[in-house]
């Protein structure tokens, strides 16, 4: 029923939002493509206008057809092994990605267990794991790469580090919130069953920190991406889609930019939806109500 | 290699202070306040001397990992540059697009909140674009507005409009049906159950987006500068610094962006408190 409701309004949004860009397109395209009349000394009416606008080389804002027509050619129309193919960007990216998100969902998880068992951990981490995010890391990333680049590791894994970082954080808050979210009469109860502190944090505090496990790991992996972008921008644009990002600016070429982020956008979309749908079968096989629960 | 043996114990004995400390079972609030300070700077100053005391005791080149102590003597040495980088990047980019991205991602939120259809058809898309690296757009924006810094407040806008719009939007809602319904019986407006109602409610929506997005600004502003700039701004000097391996430069430039993040981040935080005084956390925080 709420899906329901939500499809029309979602749908005329969409629809404006696409017709606010291409009046945008033309709108932005047309003082070049006036100048061009003029020198070539044509007459030209509106819609003539409109036609040429959206379909230029190197447009200001290209239309989305444009867009849609680059992505196609240089997916299926390529093959996977090729520099040129879109797919062998993402999956440079996504390799990275995936990589720094695990080892980020790790160190957080561990962070998280340490907080939650020592407080001494708690009271002189807490500060720094939050102030460690006022610090742009992303700033640091071309040291990070450049640096690690110098010691001999170079491709995967500083890319990785970067996200790993980006990735751990909300693992961290997230986690000490679910593991600190058993009430006071179930963590009672199971030292009245003489329960063990393995027992209590495997048998209790796990499996109730799971709904908060999965709501940071929805922001963990896109903001693991966002970090492996940034990565491959001081790599000298070899390969991944921040690499497509900077070789378009380079030359110029805007549809490449925008096809680069419009494949970001989806496998951003793509993963957080992954992340949902394993979050709905373990809580299903956990016999979790499904509750959103706010992080 | 003694001079790490030196960090090591001083690391080991501010540990051991601290577990002893945080056991320590004295209830004057005081006590409490100063124990949250000490605890994390006695950490930071133990992480400080490992990090100087592994540097120099391994003899790191300085290329690799300056130690601090080299780090604070460029800062010293570079005032100029460093505030000259600061105003550029932070003052101009950072907090106008800061404010223009705030402001109009609140503005937008209740010049919606009276149209479901709307709600209904923005927030998803808000939430959905909440996720993507918009950090992308970053090139488009260089070629639109130039190399100056309006291209990126223009990335700074976009990046801190939707966290605005979308907790805004759901902080709107956040008052109780009792309580809107009291100022019904009141017989207020629109607009003064608005003001006096439920822009206080959604206020700890709204500082919640006011604290996201200021660490979304500094990482906008400066990650922009990577794709073209006039030659002043923190971020063209990291990514040229690095080029010429001054990583000790970098570790400055960074040292004042963490600061500069940290206080904003600060700054945002003492507002929240004195304007949301009624709410639970921040109430609790002052008895505890």
């Amino acid at each position: 029923m709420l899906a329901r409701s939500k499809t029309l309004p979602l749908l005329t949004v969409i629809t404006a939002l696409i017709a606010i860009w291409y009046v945008a397109a033309i709108w932005m395209n047309s003082p070049w493509q006036l100048e061009r009349y003029e020198k070539a000394g044509v007459d030209w009416n509106f819609s003539q206008l409109v036609d040429d606008t959206l379909n230029q080389q190197r447009p200001v804002l290209p239309g989305a057809h444009q867009v849609i027509e680059e992505i196609w050619k240089t997916t299926v129309q390529k093959k996977i092994t090729s520099k040129r193919s879109l797919v062998y960007h993402t999956w440079i990216t996504l390799s990275a990605t995936m990589l720094g998100f695990i080892f980020g969902t790790l160190l957080g998880i561990f962070l998280a267990v340490l907080i939650v068992h020592n407080r001494a951990v708690d009271k002189s981490m807490m500060p720094w794991v939050i102030a460690s995010q006022t610090i742009p890391i992303l700033a640091i990333a071309p040291m990070i790469i450049v640096v690690l680049n110098a010691i001999g590791i170079s491709g995967l894994l500083p890319k990785a580090f970067i996200s790993t970082y980006l990735s751990f954080f909300p693992v961290v808050v997230g986690m000490v919130k679910g593991l600190r979210s058993p009430e006071a009469s179930q963590l009672d109860l199971m030292r009245t069953y003489n329960a063990s502190n393995q027992q209590l944090f495997w048998k209790l505090r796990w499996p109730s920190s799971m709904p908060y496990l999965f709501t940071s790991l929805k922001v963990a992996v896109a903001i693991s991406l966002v970090g492996a972008i940034v990565g491959e921008l001081p790599t000298g644009a070899v390969a991944g889609l921040g690499a497509r990002l900077l070789a378009g600016s380079y030359y110029g070429q805007t549809i490449q930019i925008w096809s680069a982020l419009f494949a970001a956008a989806a496998l951003a979309a793509i993963l957080v939806m992954l992340v949902g749908v394993v979050d709905r079968i373990v809580m299903k096989r956990m016999g979790f109500v499904s509750e959103k629960v706010e992080a | 290699m003694n001079i790490f043996i030196y960090a090591l114990i001083f690391w080991l004995i501010t540990w051991a202070f601290n577990e002893w400390y945080v056991r320590l079972n004295i209830r004057s609030t005081l006590f409490q306040q100063t124990r949250n300070i000490v605890v994390p700077v006695l950490f930071g100053a133990a992480l400080l001397a490992l990090w100087e005391g592994a540097t120099r005791g391994f003899n790191v080149p300085t290329v690799l990992l300056p130690p601090p102590s080299i780090i604070w003597e460029r800062i010293l040495n570079s005032t100029h540059i460093l505030w000259v980088d600061f105003q550029q990047t932070f003052m101009k980019a950072a907090l106008i697009g800061f404010v223009l991205g705030c402001g109009s991602g609140f503005l937008v939120a209740i010049a919606i909140d009276r149209s479901p259809f709307l709600q209904k058809g923005l927030l998803p898309i808000g939430n959905f674009v909440s996720a993507l690296p918009i950090i992308g757009v970053a090139p488009i924006m260089v070629m639109w507005f130039g190399f100056d810094w309006p291209s990126k407040a223009a990335v700074v806008i976009i990046m801190t409009f939707f966290p605005m719009l979308v907790n805004t939007v759901s902080g709107l809602a956040a008052s109780g049906a009792m309580e809107r319904d009291l100022m019904r019986t009141y017989a207020s407006s629109y607009w003064q159950t608005l003001f006096k109602l439920r822009l206080p409610a959604a206020a700890p929506f709204i500082f919640n987006a006011l604290k996201i997005n200021s660490t979304l600004a500094m990482i906008g502003a400066i990650v922009a500068e990577f794709f073209g700039t006039p030659t002043v701004g923190m971020g063209f000097r990291i990514s040229i610094e690095v080029g010429r391996m001054n990583v000790d430069m970098v570790w400055a430039e960074i040292a004042v962006a963490a600061l500069a993040g940290s206080v904003f981040y600060g700054v945002i935080v003492l507002i929240e408190r004195a304007v949301t005084f009624w709410h639970p956390s921040v109430r609790n925080r002052a008895t505890a």
